[in-house]
């Protein structure tokens, strides 16, 4: 007999559609309504053969040997406790129990916890702390916005109903016209569908967002005989033309995404960006916001500012207080700059994301145990590889949508194999090392995993004589 | 003035951390005080006399002392943070943070430095015969108070970040930048000696730039004012005036808006 559960929140992207229909027989799902196609794909990734059921060691030869929890959580602990300086890295895609949990860990291990923020939206935080961030919730976008701009952010493909639910088409209490209502700029170097979707297109020069934001708040500031006549790329009537439909505008909403944090400048990009939003608010409403990726990698922001008082690369080796510089405390730094023992990939995959000159550093000289209920790259150079719940799958949680609003993730079928949830894993680590600590067990310099293993040292490929 | 020399001996497997190096801490301590100074590297601690050899002996006050440090110190972080008085030389490479908070005395450093070389500088001298990378003078993270005082010199190029939220103080790039001069500058100088790629004054409220080679990429908040002649360090020459950021907040003084001034040398 098959149940339709409804009102399911969707463990994809940022979004967090939380109006999936799930239909599910015997443990097993068997569709799934309203979803977008790769949100689809990860409750059938669910279901599908080939599942790992149990942690696995790497053993000499390469191959992977099945253990007991007890045995990897005796791994794990043994390594957060003898590393130097642990790094916990990851979390995107689990939900805030398990966040939690990780911080009591990496607490207790010394360890520097980073989440995927680090490589993604990390530079929008930097750029938070200096000038503040004048935002809204997507509902508010979706009932009010009438001038809707996407920078430096493709929609259409990074977060598939964004658009559809708050962004371009839905009809809000205030904006009952849908699309016809509503004026959609995209400013990107490319033209992606984002832009096929908008009203106009500013194809910005890549890497110059930074003087087109300027340009904007001088226009704004009323310095408008002094803008250049094209500024990266931009001729100069054309930005007056958009700065009229900001001004004309009742509510105007900038999405900013990796264009902006990921090209030259970073922080500074954003930075201006909330600055522009600020000198909007003179003469219309504006708010900003950040189009995060994973479903809930706000939620460590929220979860560790709680915690530890900022919201990732968070050094806790000190013991006495934590400190936080991305730069320097950063994953991809620490990585780069070799100033980290002991890996451990949760929730993520810093295989597929991280620079390859820096995982291979990681991969061939630190002892790494990847978290996470596929084998994705990261789990095929692992030392220790240890399956979880997958989580809006198998179990339920807390998770912050993009505009930080909490929403009640459900499990709609039982963990496969009888697999731990990210938080009763983390959890269960803890104890471990508690009790390794009370035996003696403690981080003396003398590291004995220290030796990278030989079928993991970076292949040097010779090019072909 | 006395000084201690400091050999390091014994290299971290990542990086060590010196806060403690610095003539406020070794101050009026006998020897054995001196090797009991950690040095920390990840959780572990290690008394200083342990990775490197000592001689020589500190003044009374931190005024009088000069620390010496020889040996490889490339991987070592945060050497004279916070110091107030004294001296240091460095003939080695060092890691980030060198000088970071410092609020007076002397680092010379003779090799290249890392990041965030004297980040939020207060007062003193910091003198790099090298290069550096990134964030030179420039605000911690979320600090709308950046460097406020002293001078700090590097003979040869640099990254990007140089002097954000900068509010006093003295910085000379002789090499080249990438971008980011004087970021939310609120104050101070900047003098780079050699090629800028862009963004050099980008939401300036206040402050001056002279760059005496080119800058690729003008930020078009720059609106051009006169040609002026000045002697800037030792150096004069006719500089192309430039006021900005057009696109930031300025404040007015007797009833005319302050702006932060770009020097192009022409």
């Amino acid at each position: 007999m098959s149940e339709v559960i409804k009102n399911v929140a969707c463990p994809y992207c940022g979004a967090c559609c939380d109006d999936l229909v799930v239909t599910v027989e015997n443990g097993k799902i068997l569709e799934v309504q309203n979803a977008c196609v790769i949100g689809t794909e990860i409750y059938h990734h669910a279901s599908r053969e080939g599942r790992v059921g149990s942690p696995r060691m790497r053993q000499p030869d390469g191959t992977y040997k099945d253990i007991t929890y007890d045995e990897a959580i005796d791994y794990t602990a043994r390594m957060l406790i003898k590393a130097k300086k642990p790094l916990i890295y990851g979390f995107g895609s689990t939900n805030c129990e398990g966040q939690a949990a990780a911080g009591r860990v990496a607490e207790e291990a010394g360890a520097v916890l980073d989440n995927c923020a680090s490589i993604c939206h990390g530079s929008s935080f930097l750029a938070i702390f200096d000038t503040g961030y004048p935002s809204c919730t997507l509902g508010e976008v979706k009932n009010r916005a009438d001038v809707v701009i996407y920078w430096g952010s493709n929609a259409a493909h990074a977060h598939p109903r964004h658009m559809s639910r708050y962004g371009v088409f839905p009809r809000g209490f205030f904006t009952n016209k849908g699309h016809r209502g509503r004026k959609v700029i995209t400013v990107d170097p490319r033209y992606t569908d984002t832009a096929r979707c908008s009203d106009i297109f500013l194809q910005v020069k890549q890497g110059h967002d930074y003087d087109l934001f300027d340009a904007f708040r001088m226009v704004m500031r009323g310095y408008v005989d002094d803008v250049p006549e094209i500024v990266a790329g931009i001729p100069k009537e054309k930005i007056l033309e958009v700065c009229d439909i900001i001004k004309m505008g009742r509510y105007v909403h900038i999405f900013f995404g990796m264009g902006l944090c990921h090209s030259d400048g970073r922080n500074h990009n954003v930075d201006i960006a909330i600055n522009l939003v600020r000198d909007i608010n003179e003469i219309t409403k504006c708010t900003i916001m950040a189009m995060r990726g994973h479903y809930n990698i706000a939620g460590p922001g929220v979860v560790w500012s709680w915690q530890f008082g900022f919201p990732y690369c968070i050094d806790l080796s000190k013991g006495s207080h934590a400190h936080m510089n991305p730069g320097e405390t950063s994953s991809v730094d620490l990585a780069n700059r070799g100033e980290v023992d002991a890996f451990i990939n949760i929730g993520t995959d810093a295989g597929a994301h991280f620079p390859i000159r820096s995982f291979e550093k990681l991969g061939s000289r630190v002892p790494m145990v990847t978290i996470d209920p596929s084998v994705n790259m990261a789990a095929t150079v692992s030392d220790v590889h240890i399956p979880v719940a997958i989580v809006g799958v198998e179990t339920g949680g807390i998770c912050y949508r993009m505009d930080n609003v909490p929403i009640q993730y459900r499990a709609v079928v039982p963990p496969y194999n009888g697999i731990l949830t990210d938080e009763e894993l983390f959890n269960r680590i803890l104890n471990r090392m508690l009790e390794l600590k009370t035996e003696g067990i403690e981080c003396d310099g003398k590291w004995e995993y220290a030796k990278p293993l030989p079928s993991l040292i970076p292949v040097k490929i010779e090019p072909e004589a | 003035m006395s000084t201690v020399t400091v050999t390091l001996k014994k290299q971290p497997e990542l990086y060590f951390e010196a806060d403690l190096i610095t003539p406020d801490q070794f101050a009026g301590k006998s020897a054995e005080e001196i090797g009991a100074v950690e040095i920390s590297e990840g959780k572990i601690k290690y008394p200083l006399s342990t990775v490197a050899t000592i001689g020589g002996a500190p003044g009374v006050t931190a005024a009088e002392t000069m620390i010496v440090l020889n040996g490889d110190w490339s991987r070592v972080k945060r050497i004279g943070q916070q110091m107030t008085a004294g001296e240091i030389v460095i003939n080695s490479n060092t890691d980030m943070y060198t000088g970071g908070w410092m609020k007076g005395g002397k680092i010379t450093v003779n090799g290249d430095v890392d990041s965030f070389t004297g980040i939020a500088m207060a007062g003193g001298e910091l003198m790099v015969n090298g290069k550096a990378e990134n964030h030179v003078g420039c605000a911690y993270r979320g600090d709308w108070r950046g460097m406020t005082g002293g001078v700090l010199r590097v003979t040869g190029s640099a990254g990007n970040d140089i002097g954000t939220f900068m509010r006093g103080g003295t910085i000379i790039i002789e090499g080249d930048v990438f971008i980011h001069v004087l970021t939310h500058g609120e104050g101070g100088t900047i003098i780079i000696k050699g090629n800028v790629e862009g963004r050099v004054g980008g939401q300036a409220v206040k402050g001056a730039v002279y760059v005496f080679g080119t800058i690729k990429y003008m930020m078009p908040g720059y609106k051009y004012v006169d040609n002026v002649e000045a002697e800037i360090d030792g150096e004069k020459a006719v500089f192309a005036h430039y006021i900005g950021d057009l696109g930031e907040r300025h404040p007015t003084s007797k009833n005319q808006i302050v702006f932060a001034n770009l020097y192009l040398k022409k």
